[in-house]
């Protein structure tokens, strides 16, 4: 029975195959195909027949594909392309390609290791250990603590007796009158971060004070005395100096750098600051802590600049803003930040007198500044 | 040399009669027109020339295979197609190699190409089942299968060739054979 079958298969497939190739006649065609037409399973198997001689016929086409494409490819001469193809990119634009993740990688540990170490190291702030500012800090710490037992005990004996507490600030520098109405400059590093602004005059009176204008590129700051108890200061002796001044000029500055104010005598030493800055001078005068914002007197009395700064590698060089500087911050104060006129004096009556007369005249437009903070 | 190679890069259309035609000259022209660009693709991703041919004989013959369907469009220029195709096969291979670093230098523009290269895989792998099953075949099975069915040889031919005196042994044995590869092919 089941050798019966495989014989009809096999006879069956036989007829498929014939059939497929056209190698039947018309006749055994006709036949075939109403055997087709009335049998459903011979139509199944016809196709499953077809279907996998098919992929076999396929498979043949593909190796011949193969075939010619291989041999079509033998001719090419790959390794002359190659370097025709490779020839541009350098050996470093070749590791580049190859391995730029982990060059990248690589970059930003070592830049991330850069600048922490510059950061830690304090490179990556703007200050210059060789330069110095010449604020003064007064037992910052050492006297937080003094200073809030104090403070409370100033405002209860403020209260009773209604006298000025003479805290000496945290941070002093000095600063001088611009006009007689109580506009007075002063370095911007000295009121930097300041929470409140008092300056004090040659007799020890002090008068609070509002910044009204900052101008940190040239180091200055105009403040305003807003003090109910100060009184006009009259006529402002000194002009201010709009020309460069020349090198080797006898110059002068007045400061504080201690409770008293202090004669610094010396000279123009060159017409650039630190590093080169074109807009300060260099001057040869002994300077302190204390002594920033100070006015920088030619010999005729006028302001030729303001003290900022000294060198602390070269002992005795010393730093001004230039004069004109300071005339260029005036200007650009908006005129909504004054409140009272601001006349710039232009009159000098300095210019005949003796050094020791200058400065007697001198001595009531030049505060110490005090600065206080948290 | 590129020139030459340039000079003889074939129409597109010209590439798609001559396929139609099994032209052999222009089958030729066109592999040796866009080699250099595939290999440019392979070399600077990761790949050698031996990848680079592999990958390119794959394009050209799916590129091949549905010129001859009868289904290719020319919607787009014929480098482009070939260009999308080698950079898609190229893809799937640097990932089964685990050499994919995430991203891949392109010299082209290419289009999505997705679904044809998923459905020549499918029958690329019928066509390996094939090889398979011819492979453990053995004589004279796997000469006969190929002789009728592949090179389309009559059966005359194949009792001459083997020296079967009687047709119908012949048959039968075609027969047996045929059973047998059927049952390697679909045991895989």
């Amino acid at each position: 029975m089941e050798r019966g079958e495989a014989m009809r298969e096999e006879q069956l497939l036989e007829m498929i195959d014939r059939y497929l190739n056209g190698d039947m006649s018309a006749e055994e065609c006709a036949k075939f195909e109403a055997l087709r037409n009335k049998d459903a399973s011979i139509n199944e198997k016809l196709a499953e027949h077809k279907n996998f001689t098919g992929l076999l016929k396929q498979y043949s086409e593909r190796l011949d594909l193969e075939n010619r494409l291989n041999a079509i490819h033998n001719e090419i001469d790959v390794h002359t392309l190659k370097e025709d193809l490779m020839a541009h990119p350098s050996l470093i634009v070749q590791l580049w390609r190859n391995h730029h993740s982990k060059i990248s990688v690589a970059a930003s540990i070592a830049i991330f290791a850069i600048l922490c170490t510059l950061y830690f190291t304090g490179d990556l702030t703007n200050k210059d250990p060789r330069f110095m500012e010449l604020k003064r800090e007064v037992g910052k710490l050492k006297q937080s603590t003094e200073n809030l037992n104090r403070s409370q005990n100033n405002l209860l004996h403020d209260i009773k007796s209604d006298k000025r507490f003479a805290n000496p600030g945290n941070f002093r520098g000095t600063g001088f009158a611009l006009s007689s109405n109580g506009y007075i400059i002063t370095n911007y590093h000295v009121v930097n971060g300041a929470d409140s602004v008092y300056v004090q005059n040659a007799d020890g009176e002090s008068f609070h004070t509002k910044v009204i204008y900052t101008e940190p590129q040239y180091d200055v700051a105009i403040l305003e005395i807003n003090d109910s108890t100060f009184k006009n200061l009259g006529t402002i002796p000194y002009s201010f100096k709009k020309a460069k001044s020349d090198l080797g000029e006898d110059v002068y500055t007045l400061g504080y750098p201690g409770d008293d104010i202090k004669f610094g005598p010396g000279a123009l030493t060159a017409s650039s600051g630190f590093r080169g800055d074109t807009t300060e001078y260099e001057v040869y005068i002994p300077v302190n802590p204390g002594n920033s914002g100070g006015p920088l007197l030619d010999e005729r009395g006028n302001i030729i600049g303001v003290i900022n700064g000294k060198q602390t590698q070269t002992s005795g060089a010393a730093f001004a803003v230039k004069s004109n500087y300071l005339l260029k911050a005036i200007q650009n104060i908006p005129a909504d930040s004054l409140s009272k006129s601001f006349n710039l004096n232009t009159k000098n009556t300095l210019a005949g007198l003796t050094r020791p007369q200058q400065i007697k005249k001198m001595r009531n437009y030049v505060f110490m500044v005090k600065v206080y903070n948290q | 040399m590129n020139k030459q190679i340039d000079l003889q890069i074939p129409a597109d259309s010209e590439v798609i009669i001559g396929i139609l035609n099994n032209s052999d000259s222009v089958l030729k022209r066109l592999y040796l027109a866009y080699f250099p660009m595939v290999l440019q693709l392979i070399l600077n991703n990761n790949g050698n020339e031996d990848d680079a041919k592999d990958v390119y004989q794959e394009a050209i013959i799916v590129l091949y295979n549905k010129v001859k369907r009868g289904d290719f469009e020319l919607s787009s220029k014929l480098k482009t197609y070939i260009y999308s195709i080698c950079r898609r096969l190229w893809l799937k291979r640097l990932k089964q190699l685990n050499r994919y670093g995430g991203d891949i230098k392109d010299f082209q523009e290419y289009l999505p190409v997705e679904d044809e290269i998923e459905k020549h895989q499918d029958r690329d792998m019928q066509l390996n089942k094939m090889e398979n099953a011819l492979k453990l075949l053995g004589e004279p099975c796997k000469t006969i299968m190929e002789d009728f069915y592949m090179h389309s040889k009559s059966m005359q031919e194949i009792c001459e060739r083997f020296g079967y005196t009687n047709a119908d042994n012949a048959k039968t044995q075609k027969y047996k054979c045929l059973q047998r590869l059927k049952k390697l092919f679909f045991q895989q």
